[in-house]
């Protein structure tokens, strides 16, 4: 710029680059897999400390990506009898169960106008490699009525590339509302037991209204049912940032 | 209204038949049913042989799918499948559409022309 005096302008120094320091902020993982928290018990914590050791070292070897049911994966396995040795499949992921080391997760697909399901275990060797696909959660934890939905919703293109996806953005909630099949379903999915919230119910007032006689609304107030875990879940986190990073 | 408690095969259920022979896709009246599994137990899993009445005959079909969950990294199916078949093995149709489990070509000797008609595994 020119000034009004004809003088070169006064010095101004360039802004201070702000450095965003990647590693500090990876190292609060905010997410932690639920199988590493152990289940309420009377059980040793010496046998979840060994299980957590050796699960820790399987993810040194094989990294196990950030996962929620709802996420569309493509896993690579090993099969004797496949052709290529090797087999891919591509789901979403309904349901994730058990603890420790035998974890398990349930992907599901429509092939063909055929509903395919397969039980994969996290930590087995015979997995060779997972794909995330489309990062996202739904509304509820057990997307088991998909099964009961119109196959549209279940279906998801073998060759799919993955969705490109920043590292630092929130993970978006799909607040999908999936429509049914005709009843019945193989689990009355409108009683409020399952608590289900991605479920357009287009059933009439009455029905949904006498579902509500089987509601247990002294339930959340059970205080012998109630686990906190959040000083667990602190504790072992610490723990696998400290041993991952060995 | 669908029995929901079993979930593998055995007598009386209702199959559904997936490869394209003309005894298969033709309707009727009634659901093709399996009246007798060649098994020890009277169940049939994947990979068992079983007798159907189908159009008022008999035939004899493999299982190639069914609904109750099995070992862990094995398929589970929203349908119990299953293909026609003659005595000696020889499949009746000529194409399988629907996805059929790798655990089948463990036992490629006695399978080995479901196998080749087949088009997609899982």
């Amino acid at each position: 710029r020119v000034s009004s005096d004809g003088k070169p302008p006064k010095f101004q120094p360039p802004p201070k680059p702000v450095i965003i320091d990647r590693k500090t902020q990876k190292e609060e993982r905010r997410f932690l897999s639920p199988e590493f928290i152990p289940p309420r018990g009377r059980t040793d914590p010496l046998k979840y400390y060994i299980e957590r050791k050796d699960m820790i070292q399987r993810r040194k070897v094989f990294s196990i990506p950030e996962f929620y049911v709802g996420r569309v994966l493509a896993v690579t396995t090993a099969d004797p009898y496949a052709s290529d040795k090797s087999k891919r499949f591509v789901g979403i992921c309904i349901q994730r169960g058990g603890k420790g080391l035998g974890a398990t997760f349930v992907l599901r697909n429509v092939i063909e106008e055929q509903g395919v399901e397969i039980c994969y275990e996290l930590y087995s060797p015979r997995i060779q490699a997972i794909e995330v696909l489309k990062l996202e959660k739904r509304l509820d934890e057990n997307l088991m009525y998909l099964r009961d939905a119109l196959p549209e919703y279940s279906t998801f293109d073998v060759n799919m590339k993955p969705v490109p996806r920043m590292e630092h953005e929130e993970i978006p909630v799909n607040k999908l509302q999936v429509r049914m099949k005709p009843k019945p379903w193989s689990k009355r999915w409108e009683r409020p037991k399952y608590n289900i919230k991605g479920i357009k119910f287009e059933l009439p007032e009455h029905k949904m209204k006498a579902a509500q006689k089987w509601s247990q609304p002294w339930l959340e107030f059970d205080m012998l049912r109630e686990y906190d875990t959040s000083k667990i879940e602190e504790k072992i986190r610490k723990e696998l940032n400290e041993e991952l990073e060995k | 209204s669908i029995t929901g408690a079993c979930r593998a095969i055995q007598k009386l259920t209702r199959v559904r038949v997936v490869d394209n022979s003309t005894l298969g896709n033709t309707p009727y009246h009634r659901p093709p049913k399996c009246i007798h599994v060649y098994n020890k137990t009277g169940v049939g899993k994947v990979g068992d042989k079983i007798l159907l009445a189908i159009k008022g005959e008999k035939k004899k079909a493999l299982i190639v799918g069914q609904k109750m969950p099995g070992p862990t990294m094995t398929p589970r199916f929203d349908s119990n499948n299953v293909v026609l078949i003659e005595d000696n093995g020889n499949p009746i149709g000529t194409r399988i559409k629907t996805p059929i489990p790798h655990t089948l070509r463990r036992r490629e000797g006695e399978f080995s022309k479901v196998l080749a008609i087949a088009r997609n595994f899982v």
